[in-house]
């Protein structure tokens, strides 16, 4: 059992959880491996699936997810108007309250929604991503994904690059990596920094980690949470902090690039690094990151649900 | 509080001899058998009995590991949640499935069982091998091959320890705690 019936922010994980979520996500990845994709063990409860921002990569993962435990989900997609957001949520909420659900899901595009909504509903809730906060499943299906590759934790080296201002996967996966007992390096040009960083061992330069990390992790460029420009021009981010062939590289044996998704490409990594064959192949762990993400989040729903 | 010691090491080796060869009798030979043993006693069952078909025919016939946890039908009492690995890497179409457990109590391990094995695919038969059968059926269910039938009230427990996963081979009886 999980020490919490709701995942919000990662802080509500304790090292027990951690451990636990992970250890099930394997019998879940045996599960998505097979013809038959599907176990019965949540037959009869419903999900909804409430996402009040776009996103196809983890409303679908969530969602299918729930398909493979039997559980039944309803999606309500809705791109939320800026003034109406309070009152259009409460009343969602009430409306699928009312069809009895058993867990709710639930992505918005404003920091601490989710948190109001934990509040109010009355069923366990997944944060499946809220503004510029947190988003905990995407840390913990990233936690897999290292799990996988490096069969450990403890002392392993990891540079975040990229955005950090905008990004709630930066915030949820600094939390998580420091917890599991990794070194994190911050790689971010002091204007795409929030405040509250700026004490921290910040480099902005990734050259400066490309060669000692285990673990390049790739921030997403947010666009589409930048009201103002934050940086001056896509060639300087290219020179300062893009992943390039010749950066791919010069990293150490073993190591790995992950990425959230879904990559700008050409801003944070090129087009070279993406389609690379051979070898190199095998350090690009996007794509593992996608089928991981699906285990872990029949696990989390299997856990809070059984 | 142990009530009655009812296997030792030398009676499990011999009932487990006795079932490879009912099998192989049963179904004329080792062809077209696999096993699946069931998390987790039955799993180091099922390579005894691989081992010894090895043994008496020079054939090593295939066996899988079934966790059942995800096709429980009591999903929100106290369990344990943590899954343990399956592992079936062969087409079970056509083929003569042998289901093994250490003990069939309601038969509700071996009707989810039975579920998660048809995911697999369709079987041309389902037999079950049980160590210990103690009654108490919930369910139409019985065992092909049983090593010991072993009447119990509903307050007792059976407790099978195997060298594999325990250390020891034995099977007791258990009063009410």
């Amino acid at each position: 059992m999980l020490s919490k019936k709701s995942i919000i922010d990662p802080d509500d994980l304790s090292l027990e959880d951690i451990n636990l979520i992970l250890t099930n996500a394997d019998s879940f990845l045996e599960i998505s491996g097979r013809d038959v994709k599907k176990v019965p063990a949540l037959r009869g409860k419903t999900i909804a699936n409430l996402f009040f921002e776009p996103s196809t990569r983890t409303r679908s993962s969530f969602e299918i997810a729930a398909k493979r435990l039997s559980a039944d989900i309803i999606n309500f997609s809705s791109p939320s108007s800026s003034i109406v957001k309070g009152e259009s949520i409460i009343d969602t909420l009430r409306t699928i309250l009312s069809m009895k659900v058993d867990l709710v899901i639930i992505r918005h595009g404003d920091s601490g929604v989710v948190k109001i909504v934990d509040g109010i509903v009355g069923v366990p809730v997944i944060n499946a991503g809220d503004g510029k906060h947190q988003h905990p499943t995407q840390a913990l299906l990233d936690l897999y994904t290292i799990k996988k590759r490096f069969e450990k934790f403890d002392g392993l080296k990891v540079a975040i690059v990229g955005d950090f201002i905008n990004s709630r996967v930066a915030r949820s996966d600094l939390t998580l990596f420091e917890k599991m007992g990794m070194k994190v390096s911050i790689v971010s040009p002091a204007m795409l920094l929030p405040e509250d960083f700026s004490k921290m061992n910040v480099k902005h330069c990734i050259d400066d980690v490309i060669e000692e990390s285990d673990i390049i992790y790739m921030l997403r460029m947010q666009f589409e949470r930048q009201d103002r420009k934050f940086y001056p021009s896509i060639m300087e981010y290219n020179r300062f902090l893009s992943l390039n062939l010749d950066r791919l590289i010069r990293m150490k044996p073993g190591s790995i690039v992950m990425h959230p998704g879904p990559v700008n490409r050409g801003i944070e990594i090129t087009d070279e690094v993406m389609e690379v064959g051979g070898s190199l192949r095998d350090k690009v762990a996007i794509e593992y990151q996608v089928t991981y993400g699906v285990a872990i989040r029949m696990a989390v729903i299997y856990l809070i649900l059984s | 509080m142990e009530k009655a010691h009812i296997l030792g090491e030398d009676e499990i080796y011999r009932i487990i001899r006795r079932i490879s060869h009912e099998i192989l009798e049963k179904n004329k030979g080792p062809e077209n058998l696999v096993f699946i043993g069931l998390q987790k006693r039955g799993v180091p069952l099922a390579d005894r009995i691989v081992e010894n078909i090895e043994e008496f025919e020079g054939v090593k016939v295939k066996s899988g590991k079934l966790d059942i946890t995800f096709y429980r039908d009591d999903i929100g009492s106290d369990i344990k949640h943590n899954a343990r690995i399956t592992d079936i890497s062969f087409d079970i179409e056509d083929k003569n499935v042998i289901l093994v457990d250490d003990v069939l109590y309601t038969g509700r391990t071996i009707r989810a069982a039975m579920d998660a094995i048809i995911d697999f695919g369709r079987p041309k038969t389902i037999q079950l091998v049980v160590l210990i059968d103690r009654g108490h059926r919930e369910l139409p269910i019985r065992a092909d091959y049983v090593g010991k039938n072993l009447p119990t009230s509903r307050d007792e427990s059976v407790e099978v320890k195997l060298k594999e996963t325990d250390g020891i081979d034995s099977v007791i009886v258990k009063g009410k705690e």
